[in-house]
């Protein structure tokens, strides 16, 4: 083998490995990545959604800018999970008392084709006065949940009903609509109301955390 | 408040039915900690939490729930995976070692009412029997609590 063939060689082989560390980037780091599970929501100012409150009113994720917001997903026709969520919700916002006043705090259904603004606005009820209910059209909350890098979707059960799967965790905004941090499901209460107050304190600005 | 219901019955069934011993122990499992949640309605399923626990010394298993309140009541296990995606599943048969319990929570297993029959009331309650592969049966008296409720004694 001459010396400027061993050369060339070389030279394919540290070529073939930049091509495949540039690959491995692009597909797990890089713009080709598929969509992270863990990734976070965008701030509710990039987010796009038009969805009905539990009392009739339009609204979109403008609404939730101007103070501190907690989101999550759901559906009315869920047993344990969704109104576990609630009351938990309900059981932060007690403890938080006038701290958490003015906090947006909102169930959007991941079922409008059963969870009518009618039928939200009857489950909320239930729950702590603060708690808003949004329904709408599916493709408006496909948009939203898009939005906040949430998943569901339709399992059909014994007798020809069906449930929801869904993403369970709350997600916390700051007055300025961006994301703050999320409760995953089953986090301690402790954990929770010191996440809470953190979202709540941001509102004069700073540094975005994580 | 705690429903604290012994197998007498299903013993007492066996011991008139069978001149037998009854061979396992479905008269050693102790239901304790029984609640609901309210409905709104009939159209959503209901749903109840306990803890079953096996005071003897052999394995028993649980086989399925019966109760007039509901026509399909199940047990369901719901689950929450790494994507923080939480879904429900029947849980099958459920198998209890001696001395241990089983606990049906938020956000575990938990006894599903579906087609309920009549809208589940707080301040009132229930009777939901659990079947055991032995033959052996226990009823429980569930007390209804309010929507929500996040335990047995809220």
């Amino acid at each position: 083998m001459t010396r400027r063939s061993i050369l060339k060689y070389a030279f394919a082989g540290i070529a073939a490995i930049i091509l495949t560390l540039v690959v491995g980037w692009w597909q797990v780091d890089g713009p080709g990545a598929p969509e992270q599970a863990g990734l976070r929501p965008v701030a509710l100012s990039e987010m796009e959604f038009r969805l009905t409150d539990h009392e009739g009113n339009e609204v979109g994720p403008e609404n939730l800018i101007g103070s501190p917001s907690m989101v999550f997903f759901g559906f009315t026709y869920c047993p344990d999970v969704c109104p576990t969520t609630l009351s938990d919700i309900s059981g932060w916002l007690d403890d938080l008392g006038e701290e958490a006043e003015g906090m947006n705090v909102v169930f959007i259904t991941v079922d409008p084709e059963r969870d009518t603004v009618e039928a939200m606005a009857e489950y909320v009820g239930y729950f702590h006065p603060s708690i808003r209910g949004w329904t709408g059209p599916e493709e408006e909350i496909a948009r939203a949940a898009q939005g906040f890098r949430a998943r569901y979707g339709r399992v059909p059960t014994e007798g020809g009903d069906y449930t929801m799967n869904h993403t369970a965790s709350v997600f916390l905004f700051d007055a300025k609509g961006r994301f703050s941090t999320m409760i995953d499901y089953h986090e301690p209460r402790e954990f929770a109301v010191p996440k809470i107050r953190r979202a709540l304190n941001r509102e004069t600005g700073g540094q975005h955390e994580n | 408040m705690k429903t604290v219901l012994y197998g007498l019955m299903a013993a007492s069934m066996f011991a008139s039915s069978t001149a037998t011993p009854v061979e396992a122990g479905s008269e050693d499992v102790v239901v304790e900690d029984a609640w609901a949640r309210a409905s709104i309605g009939v159209n959503r399923p209901g749903v109840a939490y306990m803890t079953i626990r096996n005071t003897g010394d052999e394995a028993v298993i649980l086989t399925g729930l019966r109760t007039d309140l509901a026509m399909m009541p199940d047990i369901h296990q719901t689950s929450t995976n790494a994507d923080g995606v939480s879904s429900m599943a029947p849980a099958g048969e459920i198998e209890i070692a001696p001395g241990e319990s089983v606990s049906l929570e938020p956000g575990g297993l938990h006894a599903m009412l579906m087609r309920l029959q009549r809208p589940m009331a707080k301040g009132e309650s229930f009777s939901l029997t659990l079947d055991f592969s032995d033959g052996g049966e226990i009823v429980v008296e569930v007390p209804i609590l309010g929507i929500a409720a996040r335990g047995p004694e809220s």
